[in-house]
C-alpha cells in the first residue's frame, strides 16, 4: 500500500523537527495496538525472574498470520495512570532482562522475532544505575546478535538511544516515516553541544542528528520506510497499524527461508559494516563475521 | 620477539615522544617507579586544576592537595596522600601497562570525516581536526597488539582526552577489528574504556557501533576466548551500555565514575538528591555489577594473573 499524494505533501514539507513532534505524538498507535491488530492468540509474558515486571516492555507469544512468533515492544501508555504505571516507556534494567528472557526463549524454540520501539530512552535513574542499566543493554545487544532466527524491528515512535537499540539489532530495521531514531534527544544534544536549550537551539540540533526515517535509510541504519496514513500515524491509528503489519509479513515471508546461521551471519555483517561507509582510509575488514 | 622489534618504535609513542625519543611504553615485570616519566604528557592533557601551573604541579582533585607532577607520576598518577587515582593518558596507560617495546599499533590509519555534516557551535571537522592536532592521533582509541607481562594480548585503550573518549564510527570499527583480529589468532583481548559514551555529531551511526561491537564479543565469545574489561575513569553512556560491560571479567580502576546516565540527567528527571559516592566502582561493586576493583599498582600484575587462568600457553607468542 502507497500513502496517498497528499499525505506525501504534508511529510514533506515537515522540518526536522516537527517530524519529531509528529513521532512524539500521544495519538499514535503503541505497542500494544500493534499486538493487538494484528497478533492473534497472544499470551504475554511478565518479569525478569530476577527483581520485578517491567511494564515499560511489554512481551509475549503468539501469531502473525500464520507464524508464531515472539513479540517485544516499549509502551508508553495512555492515559496519565498508565503512562505513570509504565514509566512513559522508559524501561529500567528489568524491562531489558524481560525481553533477553524473550529472545532467549525465541531463539530455542525458533521462533521469528518481532520488535516495536519507542521510548525516549533508557530510565536514567538510582535504581536504574544501581540494578546495571548499562549490562542490561549491552547484554541484550549480544543476545540479539547471535541468535539463529529472524528478527524485525519496527520504530513506531521515537526511537532513543541505547533504550531502543536494545531492542533494535534486527535483520530487518523498519521505520515509520514520521518516526525519529537518535543517539540522544535533540534536547539533550541542544543542552549538550549548543549548551542552550531553547525551541531554535533544538530544531538545529533535531536537523543536525539526521534522524528522520529518509536520512536513516540513505545512511544505511534502518532497512525500509513504512508509509503512514495521510497526516501521520495518529490520524487513523487503524490504517497505520494496517500498513506496518503488511511490511512486516512480507520481510516474515522472505526471512523465514533463510538458515539458522545465514540470519546471524547476515545480521552480524550489517551491522559490522554499520558506517563504513564514510571511513576515508582502508575499509576492508578483518576477519569478517564468519564463525 | 623478532629483531626488528627493538628497532622499530612503536606508533603512539613515535608520534608523541617529543623530548624523549628512545621512551618505549612498557617496562620489565613491574611498572618501574619511574614509568611514567617515559612518556612525556603534553601540559593541555594534563587533569589539573587550571589554576596551578600545569607543567610542574598537580592538584588532587580528590584532596585537593597540591603535589610535584613528577613525584606524582610516578606514583602511577596516584595521589600520594589520599591514592585517589588521576586519569593517565593513552601513553601513560601503555607504558605501566605491557612489556617494553612490546607495543604494535593496529588500524592506526582509520578516520572518518563528517558523516553527517554536523554543525553546532564549529563543524565537526573542525572538532576533530583539533582533537587530532593535540593528539596525534585520528581518533579517541589506540588499538594494537602487545605483551603483558610476556602474554601475548590484543589490548585497546581509550583516549579520553580526544572528544572526551567518544564512540564514533572509527572507534567502533577499530574495536570490532581488533576483537576479530583476536579471534583469527586467538589471543584474549583487553580493553582499558574511558568515555562519556557515544559521539553525538555522528548521530545514530555512533549508537549503532555499540551494535558493531557487541556483536563482534558475541563472536569471541562463542570462540572461548577471554575477554577484559577495565573501567577507568569515566566509563558511561553507550560505552557503559556496550564492551565496558560485556568482559567476561569487568574490573574497575578505584573510584572511577560508571555509570549508564549522566548525574545530572538523573539528578533532573528523578528530582532526588543523588547518594554519596553514587556510578563510583566502589558503589557499582557494592551492588555487584562489577567483579572487582583493581588499584593501578596491582592492575598489570592482575591482568597476567587473570591472563594465566583465562588463556593459559599463549605466552611466548609473537606480536607480529
Amino acid at each position: 500500500m502507497k500513502p496517498s499524494s497528499e499525505a506525501k505533501e504534508v511529510v514533506q514539507g515537515l522540518t526536522p523537527i516537527e517530524r519529531v513532534r509528529l513521532a512524539r505524538e500521544p495519538g499514535r498507535p503503541q505497542t500494544l495496538d500493534y499486538i493487538e491488530g494484528l497478533a492473534r492468540d497472544f499470551f504475554e509474558i511478565h518479569g525478569d525472574r530476577r527483581y520485578a515486571d517491567d511494564e515499560a516492555i511489554v512481551t509475549g507469544l503468539g501469531y502473525l498470520g500464520r507464524n508464531a512468533v515472539a513479540i517485544a515492544g516499549h509502551q508508553r501508555g495512555r492515559s496519565t495512570a498508565e503512562r505513570i504505571r509504565r514509566n512513559f516507556g522508559r524501561a529500567h534494567p528489568e524491562g531489558y532482562r524481560k525481553a533477553a528472557r524473550l529472545f532467549d526463549l525465541a531463539d530455542r524454540f525458533r521462533l521469528p522475532i518481532v520488535t516495536f520501539i519507542d521510548t525516549q530512552g533508557a530510565e536514567p535513574g538510582i535504581g536504574a544505575e544501581e540494578r546495571g542499566q548499562g549490562e542490561a543493554i549491552a547484554t541484550n545487544l549480544v543476545l540479539m546478535a547471535r541468535v539463529t532466527v529472524p528478527i524485525i524491528a519496527c520504530v513506531i515512535g521515537e526511537g532513543g538511544s541505547g533504550g531502543a537499540l536494545a531492542l533494535g539489532v534486527a535483520n530487518r530495521v523498519l521505520m515509520q516515516e514520521n518516526a525519529s531514531y537518535s543517539v540522544i534527544t535533540p534536547e539533550g544534544c541542544a543542552a549538550i553541544l549548543w549548551r542552550d536549550a531553547n525551541p531554535e537551539k533544538v530544531a538545529a540540533a533535531a536537523a543536525a542528528l539526521k534522524l528522520s526515517a529518509q536520512d536513516l535509510l540513505d545512511l544505511k541504519v534502518i532497512d525500509e520506510v513504512v508509509p503512514e496514513p495521510p497526516g501521520g500515524a495518529h490520524r487513523n491509528p487503524a490504517q497505520a497499524v494496517a500498513l506496518l503489519g503488511a511490511a512486516i509479513s512480507r520481510h516474515l515471508t522472505k526471512l523465514s527461508k533463510m538458515r539458522p546461521q545465514q540470519l546471524r551471519r547476515e545480521r552480524e555483517r550489517k551491522f559490522a559494516e554499520m558506517g563504513n561507509g564514510f571511513l576515508l582510509r582502508s575499509t576492508a575488514r578483518i576477519g569478517d563475521s564468519t564463525a | 620477539m623478532r629483531e626488528e622489534a627493538n628497532s622499530e618504535q612503536p606508533r603512539t609513542t613515535a608520534k608523541l615522544a617529543r623530548p624523549a625519543p628512545g621512551a618505549a611504553p612498557g617496562s620489565a615485570r613491574q611498572p618501574s617507579p619511574d614509568a611514567l616519566n617515559e612518556t612525556p604528557s603534553a601540559p593541555d592533557r594534563g587533569n589539573v586544576g587550571q589554576d596551578v601551573q600545569a607543567d610542574i604541579w598537580v592538584k588532587c582533585p580528590g584532596c585537593k592537595e597540591i603535589a610535584f607532577r613528577k613525584e606524582v607520576e610516578r606514583n602511577l598518577n596516584v595521589c600520594l596522600k589520599c591514592g585517589y587515582h588521576l586519569r593517565l593518558t593513552v601513553e601513560q596507560r601503555l607504558a605501566i601497562t605491557v612489556d617494553r617495546g612490546s607495543w604494535r599499533e593496529l588500524f592506526a590509519d582509520l578516520a572518518v570525516g563528517n558523516p553527517l555534516s554536523f554543525v553546532d557551535s564549529r563543524p565537526y571537522s573542525e572538532r576533530l581536526e583539533t582533537a587530532r592536532r593535540a593528539s596525534g592521533r585520528n581518533d579517541a582509541i589506540v588499538t594494537g597488539i602487545a605483551k603483558i607481562d610476556r602474554r601475548v594480548t590484543a589490548l585497546a585503550v581509550m583516549d579520553f582526552n580526544f572528544m572526551g573518549g567518544s564512540m564514533g564510527i572509527v572507534v567502533g570499527e577499530k574495536l570490532a577489528r581488533l576483537i576479530d583480529h583476536a579471534r583469527a589468532r586467538r589471543l584474549p583481548v583487553v580493553v582499558f574504556s574511558s568515555s562519556g559514551g557515544a559521539r553525538m555529531q555522528e548521530g545514530a551511526l555512533s549508537l549503532m557501533q555499540m551494535a558493531k561491537v557487541s556483536a563482534a564479543l558475541g563472536r569471541l565469545r562463542d570462540a572461548r576466548i577471554p575477554y577484559l574489561s577495565v573501567l577507568c575513569d569515566p566509563t558511561t553512556g553507550g560505552v557503559a551500555a556496550s564492551f565496558a560491560s560485556l568482559g567476561d571479567l569487568n574490573i574497575a580502576e578505584p573510584g572511577a565514575i560508571i555509570g549508564f546516565a549522566g548525574r545530572r540527567v538523573i539528578e533532573q528527571t528523578t528530582n532526588q538528591q543523588l547518594p554519596d559516592g553514587f556510578q563510583t566502582a566502589e558503589f557499582l561493586l557494592r551492588h555487584g555489577m562489577l567483579d572487582a576493583i583493581v588499584p593501578r599498582h596491582r592492575m598489570r600484575a592482575t591482568l597476567s594473573q587473570l591472563l594465566g587462568i583465562l588463556a593459559p600457553r599463549r605466552a611466548h607468542k609473537s606480536v607480529d
